[in-house]
């Protein structure tokens, strides 16, 4: 219990996808207008990474490893499909999104309505691959750790983007310098809040 | 292609335009906001940045060809899909190469190499250019938009690795009398968030230069 909530945390504040990572910055840049939008996408990030890194985790485990095939039969143990990790990756979080998408259509029109465009661009945000990557590098032990690793990384995410639309929306009222309006402001105020999140990496899980 | 009519000269003033527009006015990262995921993260070095513009550039210009090629038999309810294994399998290829060639590089970039996949520039290019025209100005397209691309990563990376390590490509820059005279390495260059402060500044400057560019928050 206590190891599952460190990898939560440390997934949050310490490693977040955004600050540490910068991962999924495209959606990140281009979404974070108002604080509604970036609610909805956020939560849709959340899910789509919940489910894609356990699914991710048991094909890495039982078919991509190194002799992860030998429960087939003795004589597989020592194929190696590491290299296809990238491709087998994406086709599970594309057709992720697209069963969410589908999903979402049929239970809240509403909602899908609101998120229009960003569905399908989640399938191209770099946080969603990214977390399937890095459990894949850090060899998670069980399939629960796992899935709290890639729901803790959502939430990180989540969390960073709602942040930086709450701080887009004031700063609308402020005197920033022309050339910087836009992009250039996101970029440097995304930079201070990273220093800020830094101040997590001295706490030792 | 058998809908040509007229022979174009291979770098006719619109072609010559594809290579240098990405590099000013259309950047894929100051003005596009695209790719910047895998951009900032490996930007601490020189010789990372560089080996990563070069995969981009590699991945791009040959995505945008092929599926330029096969613009007229994608159906489009799946061209996402298509698309992503067209950039699933480049991508597999330069992992392997860098691997093999220069394994040192391939361990820094760690997980982001696979995250060219998802980079956002490539998508991006091959929805608005390659599913459109032709190989070869889609050819042209790939390569401008990776050196764009590539030329802020460069950069950044001489920036970072200049002032946070005093080496430029692990090769030290600044002498030991500067050091003696009381410099230091300034190792907060070298942390995630100064990439991101590093490209606002270029942001800016591109912006002041370049007046059309700025929006209204």
């Amino acid at each position: 219990m206590q190891d599952l909530f460190n990898i939560f945390i440390k997934a949050i504040f310490i490693e977040n996808m955004i600050f540490a990572y910068f991962l999924g910055m495209c959606s990140y840049l281009a979404v974070s207008r108002t604080v509604k939008t970036s609610m909805g996408l956020g939560v849709a990030v959340v899910f789509v990474l919940g489910i894609t890194v356990p699914v991710d985790y048991l094909i890495n485990k039982y078919l991509l490893l190194p002799g992860a095939l030998s429960w087939l039969s003795p004589s597989f143990a020592d194929v190696d499909l590491s290299f296809l990790s990238f491709i087998i990756f994406i086709a599970v979080i594309a057709s992720m999104v697209q069963l969410v998408e589908m999903v979402i259509e049929k239970v809240s029109p509403t909602l899908y309505t609101s998120l229009g465009i960003f569905l399908p661009l989640i399938a191209v945000n770099c946080a969603i691959l990214g977390g399937s990557l890095f459990m894949q590098e850090r060899e998670y032990a069980t399939i629960t750790e796992a899935t709290v690793f890639g729901l803790g990384s959502g939430v990180g995410w989540l969390l960073a983007i709602v942040a930086i639309a709450a701080i887009r929306e004031k700063i609308r009222y402020s005197n920033v310098p022309e050339p910087l309006r836009g992009l250039g402001i996101t970029y440097i105020i995304t930079g201070l809040m990273g220093i800020a999140f830094m101040s997590f990496m001295g706490i030792k899980l | 292609m058998s809908e040509i009519k007229e022979k174009e000269p291979l770098f006719s003033a619109k072609n010559r335009k594809l290579l240098t527009v990405p590099l000013g006015r259309e950047n894929p990262i100051t003005v596009q906001v695209l790719g910047i995921c895998s951009a900032l993260a490996i930007t601490v070095k020189l010789e990372p940045s560089v080996v990563m513009a070069l995969s981009v550039v590699f991945v791009l210009a040959v995505s945008n060809v092929v599926i330029s090629i096969l613009r007229k038999m994608i159906p489009p309810r799946i061209r996402i899909i298509t698309q992503l294994i067209v950039i699933a399998s480049l991508v597999i290829i330069v992992d392997q190469v860098l691997k093999a060639f220069v394994y040192d590089v391939s361990k820094q970039l760690s997980v982001f190499v696979g995250l060219i996949i998802t980079n956002c520039i490539i998508m991006g290019r091959l929805e608005a250019f390659g599913m459109a025209n032709k190989p070869w100005p889609s050819f042209l397209d790939g390569i401008g938009n990776g050196i764009g691309y590539g030329f802020i990563l460069v950069i950044v990376g001489f920036f970072r690795e200049l002032l946070g390590s005093g080496t430029l490509w692990n090769y030290q820059l600044i002498p030991q009398f500067i050091y003696d005279m009381g410099y230091k390495n300034n190792g907060f260059v070298i942390l995630p968030p100064m990439a991101l402060i590093v490209v606002g500044i270029l942001v800016w400057m591109q912006r002041t230069r370049d007046r059309v560019l700025i929006e209204d928050n």
